[in-house]
């Protein structure tokens, strides 16, 4: 009596039910095909799968192929039958194992990790450091500061180590004296150049990732909890140590990984400072022999590479692992009590005054200083010139080359700079937003997790050699024929702008897809439905919810890659060909050139357009390059 | 016209089986209420109906047309459902002003611009905040977002507007305003509507219908007062009604056409036309014995048929007293209208008319002998 009083059942109510159709299957795959057509999540996601695919599966195959497969140059050498791509250990062996491999492998191995730990220990000690007392503490000038220490962030390393080479450089390698020299000051070898050198100049530059994530970090601290320490009675060191160092550890933590890949990666700086002193690291070696035409020995050594920034990360994830996820608790700091540093403050303040004063102004006064020098090496007033700016060519200057803005290659390669960098971030973006829309609508999907991991490839594979990933890719064309169709299945892109504008999209993916994904969280599924209920279909929701509401995170994207993309050397050095060069592939060939003052003035120009784009987008849009960098 | 059934509805999300076999009628011009603890499927089940959840299995009509057909598949795409929904959160767009919010829609389905104008401002003054149209979301307080909110949701003017937990993030007086409002606006559109609360007292004082879920499963469908008189189980009883439904332990025998409860109450027998059909065969079992507390009257003199109890506490509240009394072992709530004052331990004798209490089988949890309507009078 009851229940059916209660619950009224349709199925036992036939009168009370609509006219059912009879089932049929053929209605139900019509409805399936247009259920996955029309959702705009499994179209992108399929998109990305296929792309993602081409563009960084495919070639890390591709490139572990070859370095199975033996090459023509090879095969005199091991004589007898030996065929053109034939299966062969034979590089593996000459690089594990044969005479040659402790001079190609293992020593720069122990060169780069030498290096790599240095420089993520110290160069993240500082930049958390930095960020703890501009961000928790009430030292004075914090704008000045704030912007001060970013500042390395837009130069190139290997432009500070130029910087670097100019101040310490001594005659006896150098060829002409370094400033110091020049005061009658004798600089040792090992400060010159080696690794003293390069990890120096890595940390002045990789300090900053660290201080971007760290205070991002601090930032969403709430200073309560650190009060809620202070009310237990608990003294000012306790509660760093035991309340805001482990809140921020995830922060801390990602910046080792990333600089340690960085570093691990790193060509230009062990480029300038080490093979001087015949100092290689795994990325110097894998750039000589891939130039000395060994391509397959350096795809093994490429192979070698990211199997160890795999191992890197991975180890780094399980030590993150759940911690990572109190990452954004306390929420929004919002409101906050600053720290007072009493009797620390003078000292602590001149402390960072000087590091600024020589981490960060000095290389860029230096380099400067340099364009002004007739001759190198001569600091006097009497050897100032203009020339290297605006000079007309003069046989007896560096054979005739001019100023640069007189230089009509200068501006070819500003506009070639500028084309790639713009095309490439803002393609680059606008992918990081979709793959960011993909992340978050599809964490719960094996698809939505596909992609992720997809995406995160390039992120584990060091820039120089992603580069040689993409030269063995794009080399030569790969054409099948279907059905008497020629369908070229990679095309050759070797030396075009295409190969140049692809490397650096994809190998910038994971950051731009992070920015995107830190963007697309901030919307709520919620905002978007709303708008499906009303009726707007995926391009219009696109239009005007999504894109309007991710505005200032699209620029945070777009000027992290910007930024990025204008001062990378390591990715397209080796992909460069006169045609297509770019203001850092200029300022590097000058340097290897000897021609140091023209290699100078295209630095500053890097420098000040980076500088330019930063203040405006951060004037004018918010945006904030941190978002993108975030572990 | 509106009616929507669903029926045999099942969702998974993963291995997580969320709706359970849901078979429910909503008929035109109900106010529905999906009521439930948080977890139990009520979101859910109206997400279902709204299309932005899409059942594994099931069928869903809305009038005479068939909207979800999970067998071969056929999910009708949201928009054309003829409802709309207000969104917990709101879901206000912090981009738009307000006239903009609610214009979204029409202006999505190209509607004339002056028409547009003439019904968003019709909305906006229905829902009394034609003058905020040029605010954005941001400078409004959470009372006026969910006026906005609804306004969007009506201006289309849906056949069925859904709201889910709509005022669970205003504070109590906005909420007790917003109350009326909701029952005002639902006599004024005469729309269908469907709405999602943990509330029990917004359920029963807006509702005309009450579905009750627990654990992906409908327990209940019924109007507000049979649902509060006669819960269908033990966890509806104990969810309905603020204070809490008392449970007493007690036995219980059937012989055909009598039952005989046994319990501190003392023995009381029922008629088979208060049975339910989960009442069991003859023999004797478990149960437990149902009585709200207002059902409870207090004398303190001594009474024929009164119960002798102690009281334990007394709680004045202004317009109500709530008593904590001792039966024997079992500790009872009781309510009176009024400022009474007691002393602790003072005796006090209970009078319970047992045509108005409900037994409830103690295994099952099913209620086995309802409430005999004399209240509903």
């Amino acid at each position: 009596m009851i229940s059916e009083m209660q619950v009224q059942v349709p199925a036992r109510h036939p009168s009370g039910l609509p006219q059912s159709r009879p089932y049929s299957r053929w209605r139900k795959y019509k409805n399936m095909v247009h259920n996955a057509v029309t959702n705009p999540y499994n179209l992108l996601a399929l998109a990305a799968i296929v792309l993602l695919t081409y563009f960084i599966a495919v070639p890390l195959m591709e490139m572990i192929r070859t370095t199975f497969s033996l090459a023509k140059a090879d095969v005199r050498r091991l004589g007898g039958d030996a065929r053109v791509g034939q299966f062969t250990l034979y590089y593996w062996k000459q690089i594990l194992t044969s005479s040659i491999a402790k001079k190609m492998l293992y020593q720069p191995l122990f060169n780069s990790f030498l290096i790599a730990i240095s420089t993520s220990t110290i160069g993240v000690s500082l930049g958390a450091i930095i960020a703890w007392l501009l961000v928790r503490t009430d030292l004075p000038f914090k704008r000045f500061f704030s912007l001060a220490v970013i500042m390395p962030y837009m130069l190139p390393s290997w432009c500070k180590s130029m910087a670097w080479i100019t101040i310490f450089k001594n005659e006896r390698i150098g060829g002409t004296q370094g400033f110091l020299n020049y005061l009658g000051i004798q600089t040792p070898d090992w400060l010159a150049y080696g690794p003293v050198a390069i990890v120096a100049v890595l940390c002045i530059h990789y300090y900053a990732y660290a201080y971007l994530l760290v205070s991002a970090a601090l930032r969403s601290v709430n200073s309560e909890l650190e009060e809620m320490g202070e009310i237990l009675g608990a003294s000012k060191p306790h509660i760093l140590k035991s309340i805001t160092f482990p809140l921020v550890l995830p922060a801390i933590l990602s910046s080792v990984i990333l600089t340690f890949s960085k570093s691990m990666g790193t060509f230009g700086v062990p480029s300038f400072l080490g093979l001087k002193v015949n100092y290689y690291t795994i990325s110097t070696m894998l750039h000589s022999t891939i130039k000395n035409q060994q391509t397959n020995l350096g795809y093994t050594i490429s192979i070698i590479l990211i199997v160890i920034a795999s191992i890197n990360i991975f180890i780094n994830q399980k030590l993150i692992g759940t911690r990572k996820s109190y990452a954004t608790i306390g929420g929004k700091g919002g409101h906050s009590t600053l720290l007072q540093l009493g009797k620390w403050k003078v000292p602590l303040t001149i402390l960072l005054l000087l590091f600024i004063v020589f981490a960060v102004f000095l290389p860029l006064v230096i380099l400067l200083y340099q364009t002004f020098m007739l001759r190198v090496g001569d600091y006097g007033l009497s050897n100032f010139t203009l020339h290297y700016w605006i000079g007309k060519p003069d046989p007896m200057i560096y054979d005739g080359l001019p100023g640069i803005f007189n230089n009509p290659k200068f501006w070819h390669y500003v506009r070639n700079t500028l084309k790639l960098v713009i095309v490439t971030s803002l393609i680059a973006t606008i992918c990081g937003q979709l793959l960011g829309y993909i992340n978050s609508r599809g964490r719960h999907l094996r698809s939505g997790r596909l992609v992720e991991q997809l995406v995160f490839i390039p992120y584990l594979i060091p820039s120089i050699a992603f580069g040689a990933m993409y030269l063995s890719m794009f080399a030569s064309s790969t054409t099948v024929d279907i059905l008497g169709y020629r369908i070229t299945l990679i095309p050759a892109l070797y030396g075009t702008f295409t190969v140049l504008v692809l490397v650096s999209i994809v190998k910038h993916l994971p950051f731009a897809s992070r920015a995107g994904t830190s963007n697309m969280m901030q919307i709520s599924v919620e905002l978007e439905e709303a708008a499906q209920i009303a009726g707007a279909g995926f391009p219009t929701r696109f239009a005007k919810i999504i894109f309007p509401l991710s505005k200032n995170g699209f620029m945070s994207g777009f000027m992290l890659i910007f930024i990025s993309i204008m001062k990378e050397l390591d990715l397209i050095v080796i992909l460069m060909t006169p045609d297509q060069t770019t203001l850092p592939y200029m300022a590097y060939t000058y340097s290897a050139e000897g021609v140091t003052q023209l290699s100078n003035c295209v630095a500053i120009v890097m420098f000040l357009i980076v500088f330019l784009v930063y203040w405006v987008a951060n004037k004018f849009f918010n945006a904030n390059i941190a978002g993108g960098l975030g572990g | 016209m509106s009616r929507i059934v669903l029926s045999e509805i099942n969702k998974y999300y993963g291995s997580n089986h969320v709706l359970k076999d849901l078979n429910l009628v909503v008929e035109d011009g109900d106010f529905m209420t999906l009521l439930g603890p948080s977890g139990c499927g009520k979101t859910t089940t109206l997400r279902v109906i709204a299309g932005l959840e899409k059942p594994q299995s099931g069928n869903i009509y809305m009038d005479e047309r068939e909207v979800v057909n999970a067998k071969e598949r056929f999910y009708e795409d949201p928009a054309k459902r003829g409802l709309n929904l207000v969104f917990q959160s709101y879901a206000l767009w912090p981009h738009m002003t307000v006239f903009d919010n609610v214009a979204f829609g029409l202006k999505v389905e190209k509607v004339p611009k002056a028409q547009i104008a003439q019904r968003v401002q019709n909305a906006l003054e229905r829902m009394r905040i034609s003058e905020l149209a040029q605010r954005y979301p941001s400078e409004l307080s959470g009372g006026q977002q969910q006026r906005v909110a609804i306004a969007r949701a009506i201006v289309s003017e849906p056949k069925v507007l859904l709201l889910d937990e709509p005022l669970s993030n205003l504070d109590a007086k906005l909420r007790v305003d917003m109350r009326s409002e909701l029952k005002r606006l639902h006599r004024e559109l005469g729309a269908t509507i469907i709405y999602v609360t943990h509330d029990q007292v917004e359920a029963l004082t807006m509702s005309t219908k009450i579905a009750i879920f627990f654990d992906g499963v409908l327990e209940q469908v019924n109007t507000p007062m049979e649902v509060y008189q006669n819960p269908a189980s033990l966890r509806i009883a104990d969810f309905i009604g603020n204070p809490r439904i008392n449970f007493i332990p007690g036995k219980a025998q059937r012989a055909g056409d009598l039952l005989t409860v046994e319990s501190v109450l003392g023995i009381h027998q029922f008629n088979a036309d208060t049975f339910t059909n989960e009442m069991p065969g003859d023999g004797l079992f478990d149960c437990v014995v149902g009585v709200r507390p207002e059902q409870i009257e207090i004398s303190r003199q001594e009474t024929a048929a009164g119960i002798p109890a102690n009281i334990y506490s007394a709680m004045p509240a202004g317009s109500e007293t709530l008593l904590q009394l001792w039966v024997g072992d079992v500790q009872l709530l009781a309510k009176q209208i009024g400022l009474k004052n007691y002393a602790a331990d003072q005796p006090v004798w209970m009078q319970i008319n047992p045509e108005s209490i409900n037994i409830f089988h103690k295994e099952t949890g099913r209620l086995i002998k309802r409430a005999t309507s004399e209240a509903e009078e």
